[in-house]
């Protein structure tokens, strides 16, 4: 049993505190915007916000992730609905092909905007390591200024 | 908006409207126009054809067959039919028909087969008729309901015209009426240069969805008392499940079943796929490997270098002159040996499908690239008849040629028939994903080429050696035993066509085919074949001194379209000028899948070892263009597939398996190595090419040239992980 404070509102999950926080967030919280691709922390495609900061949530556990301020990418547009920019930067640029990476790489870009507001192309190529296997990285870097500078 | 929206046909409203049409059905080789018999979508709005429902509020639902994994054509596919139906772009949405329904109504909707980029080639003359047919339909129905000749009304933005009252009406108004025509038997296309929803660059239709979480891949399916199920299979192919100890994991949290899967897998069930994973990893299985479990990457490699022996028997692909004979003659030539490896498509969303069996029904939810390939499996796997099998195709998180196969929804139902009545998702871990792939298959190549006394190119010989996809895949395909597809990008005419006259040509491929299971891997045999010809076309060029492109052309006189495009990314990125400080370039073309292609290369090269890509300039000639931004994103990708498996990819074998099981041992391309991708599209109409494969055939051959334009040094083995060469 833990307790996990995803998108604003706390939500008691009945798992093993080792669990992926992953797997919790898929299958005992039911959202499956955060995708499995890897499970050893290195595709990105399960990243999300753990206190503000990008990380690949299959690998954290449950156990280290309760009690912390968690935002998947259901949780990133506004209250109001509004797309984040770095959303709305997605789809001016039409960036996703087969799209299954694309809800960590937005995490990730989002998170980068923060700490960076402009970033360089080198900032990217730092910030940004996810594996897109249909090879959007073209579109995402475009998206990142266009959101940088929206 | 346009929204993806998942299949909602209503079955019974779908089966009493094909009784009624009867004979109707049968029209146009089973692809049906419509007809006197109203077919109504889920929510009531009328069918004007299987291809076109049209809803009182002028939405446009267009129904795609081919599956949508990235590469665009669902976007492709409904331009095409919104061109010809002249309907407003912004009122479009799509749907995918199920397979089942498609058997249901005679194949209506024709092939769902999306590979060897056929997506948009091999259907945009029935979809376009689709389109043009329903439009005809409306606007016939506006003209009866005026009393009006058919000829004296337009239609645009769904809206119809009577040009000489200036009466309208909407498409979603005269619906009902429109449906219950006889269609044309015969309509007019549009051309091309007249087009103005296809051929420009829309926005893609299933954007929102894919940056907001909200896109329900396979392996978001949830369904009410659903299980969730790991699975693994013997990791020596062909070897079998000898026994496993079910009572280590009796006790474990979750558990719901162990169930062994056909003759060589074991799967774990229980509530949630985390669970079962657990369990799986603990669960000791004891495997009957067989005689496999003795081949290895060198036994393998040993066996194709035999097959380069011209000695050995072998296929003939393509051959003019006696190649041989002006080799053995000839004053000067020059061999080399290449070679190929197994890669693994690495979809990012790893291979599953949820089943749910009963005595009397099964359905099936995944992503496939092939809705009647996976409704056949299901059959099949299940033993039930057609009308009691469905398949729901969802969004693919990534296709590239694997899910086209259907091991993994044969798995699936094989577990739910298992557990009738509950729903089971089956997933793979990457680790499985990646031991239990359809591997690019593996090739060796030599090539020997003679000059004659003016340092012209008098002989080429290619001979292939290695492993054939057909062989495996879809043997009947295979001609007298001879795979013609392991000729692509050197066949003889076609839609692979070598690109080269050469006095005196042979090409031939020695079939080899190893335990480890072939499939089509993006790009399929182009990806080596270009490889192999075009960087051998370097060191032909290099070995009398003549400039590598200007070596070509003289090769390219009757091949004006291949010419074509090597001519335009020579010019774009400045052949025969100098190029920036430390930085080389290299070129190569191919045609595949009916496009003709062409990339070169700018790179630097640190240490000899670290290679830095600047820039790309790619060439297609698709014959048309449907939608160029999403042309010029497949060729951008494309640089990005075939670049990482020239840099990081190699599937090696020991002890008879895979030994690459997560991305820490298959390392693919990030955004710090993508270099700028420059498209040149130069489409020359009159035929229709595929976009999502050929690029990635020049992608490997430009940047290996450009490496021996820096270093002096040829590189003719793939992964170049191999040789200690990386991205800077």
């Amino acid at each position: 049993m833990a307790n996990l404070t995803i998108n604003g509102k706390t939500i008691n999950v009945d798992v093993e505190a080792d669990t992926p926080l992953l797997w919790a967030i898929r299958e005992n919280v039911g959202l499956t915007g955060t995708k499995y691709g890897c499970g050893i922390a290195l595709c990105g495609a399960c990243t999300v916000h753990v206190d503000g900061v990008a990380m690949r949530s299959c690998g954290i556990s449950v156990g280290e992730a309760a009690g912390k301020q968690i935002t998947t990418i259901e949780g990133l547009a506004g209250n109001n609905g509004a797309l984040h920019r770095v959303q709305q930067a997605w789809v001016a640029n039409d960036v996703p092909q087969c799209g299954y990476c694309q809800s960590g790489m937005i995490m990730a870009v989002a998170a980068l905007l923060k700490e960076k507001p402009k970033p360089t192309d080198q900032d990217i190529d730092e910030a940004i390591t996810n594996i897109c296997r249909c090879g959007t990285f073209q579109q995402v870097r475009e998206a990142i200024h266009t959101a940088a500078n929206a | 908006m346009n929204k993806h929206v998942m299949p909602t046909l209503n079955r019974r409203a779908f089966v009493i409207g094909t009784a009624a049409v009867g004979a109707g059905l049968s029209l146009g080789l089973d692809l049906p126009f419509g007809g006197p018999a109203v077919v109504r979508a889920a929510d009531g709005s009328p069918e004007v054809n299987a291809w076109v429902v049209i809803r009182p509020d002028d939405t446009v639902v267009i129904r795609i067959a081919r599956s949508e994994m990235g590469q665009g054509s669902l976007t492709g596919l409904a331009q095409l039919v919104a061109e010809e139906l002249e309907c407003d772009w912004s009122k479009v949405i799509t749907e995918y028909p199920t397979p089942g329904q498609s058997v249901a109504r005679k194949r209506a909707w024709g092939d769902f087969s999306t590979g060897g980029s056929r997506g948009i080639r091999s259907s945009q003359d029935y979809v376009r008729k689709g389109g043009a047919t329903a439009r005809v339909m409306l606007v016939q129905a506006a003209a009866n309901e005026w009393k009006v000749p058919a000829s004296e009304c337009t239609a645009a933005n769904s809206v119809i015209t009577h040009t000489p009252s200036g009466k309208t009406t909407t498409y979603g108004k005269v619906v009902e009426a429109a449906a219950k025509l006889e269609p044309p038997a015969d309509v007019k296309l549009k051309d091309p240069k007249d087009w103005k929803i296809a051929g420009k660059p829309l926005k893609r239709l299933d954007t929102v969805e894919k940056t907001t979480g909200a896109m329900i891949y396979g392996v978001d399916v949830k369904l009410p008392g659903m299980l969730n199920a790991a699975i693994k299979d013997c990791p020596v192919f062909g070897g079998k499940l000898k026994s496993f100890d079910e009572a280590r994991i009796a006790g474990m949290k979750g558990v719901k079943k162990v169930v062994r899967v056909g003759d060589s897998a074991v799967a774990v069930v229980a509530d949630t796929w985390w669970h079962a994973k657990t369990a799986l990893d603990a669960l000791p299985i004891v495997w009957d490997e067989g005689e496999n479990a003795k081949v290895s990457s060198e036994s393998i490699a040993k066996w194709l270098t035999e097959g380069l022996d011209n000695a050995q028997p072998a296929y003939i692909g393509n051959q003019n002159g006696d190649a041989k004979a002006a080799i053995a003659g000839a004053a000067r030539k020059i061999e080399a040996v290449y070679n190929y490896p197994y890669q693994n498509h690495v979809t990012m969303e790893p291979m599953n499908a949820t089943a749910l069996y009963t005595s009397d029904k099964c359905e099936v939810w995944c992503g496939t690239q092939n809705g009647e390939a996976a409704f056949a499996a299901v059959l099949e796997a299940s033993g039930l008849p057609a009308e009691k099998c469905e398949v729901h195709k969802h969004i693919l998180g990534g296709g590239f040629g694997r899910r086209g196969m259907t091991d993994y929804v044969r798995q699936a139902v094989a577990i739910a028939k298992q557990m009738p009545g509950t729903p089971v998702k089956l997933l793979w871990s990457r680790e499985e994903d990646m031991v239990q792939g359809k591997y690019h298959p593996v090739t060796q190549c030599k090539l020997t080429g003679a000059f004659d006394a003016d340092n012209n190119l008098a002989a080429l010989h290619v001979r292939l050696s290695g492993q054939s996809i057909l062989f495996s895949v879809r043997p009947a395909a295979l001609e007298n035993g001879k795979d013609p597809v392991a000729f692509q990008g050197l066949s003889p005419s076609g839609d692979a066509a070598i690109g080269y006259s050469v006095p005196n040509l042979l090409v031939e491929h020695s079939m080899r085919n190893p335990h480890v299971p072939p499939g089509f891997w993006r790009g399929v045999n182009v990806n080596h074949n270009a490889i192999y010809l075009e960087c051998f076309m370097d060191e032909l060029a290099h070995s009398v001194g003549q400039d590598p492109v200007e070596f070509r052309r003289k090769l390219m006189s009757k091949h004006p379209k291949h010419l074509a495009v090597l001519n335009a990314v020579a010019e774009k990125i400045g052949w025969g000028k100098p190029a920036p400080q430390g930085v080389y370039r290299g070129i190569a073309q191919v045609m595949g899948y009916g496009s003709y292609v062409a990339g070169a290369a700018e790179i630097s090269v640190t240490d000899g070892s670290k290679i830095k890509v600047h820039r790309i300039v790619a060439s297609t000639d698709p014959g048309y263009v449907v939608n160029p931004a999403q042309v010029e994103r497949q060729i951008a990708g494309s640089f990005v597939y075939g670049l990482s498996a020239l840099f990081y990819g190699g599937c090696t074998v020991k002890d008879g398996k895979i030994e690459q099981t997560n991305f820490d041992s298959y390392n693919s391309m990030r955004i710090a190595e993508m270099p700028k991708v420059e498209c040149v599209m130069v489409p020359s109409g009159g035929f229709w090419g595929g976009v999502g494969e050929p690029t990635i055939g020049v992608a490997a051959p430009a940047v290996l040239n450009a490496y021996f334009a820096a270093t002096g040094k040829r590189i003719r083995s793939v992964p170049l992980r191999d040789q200690n060469i990386t991205f800077a």
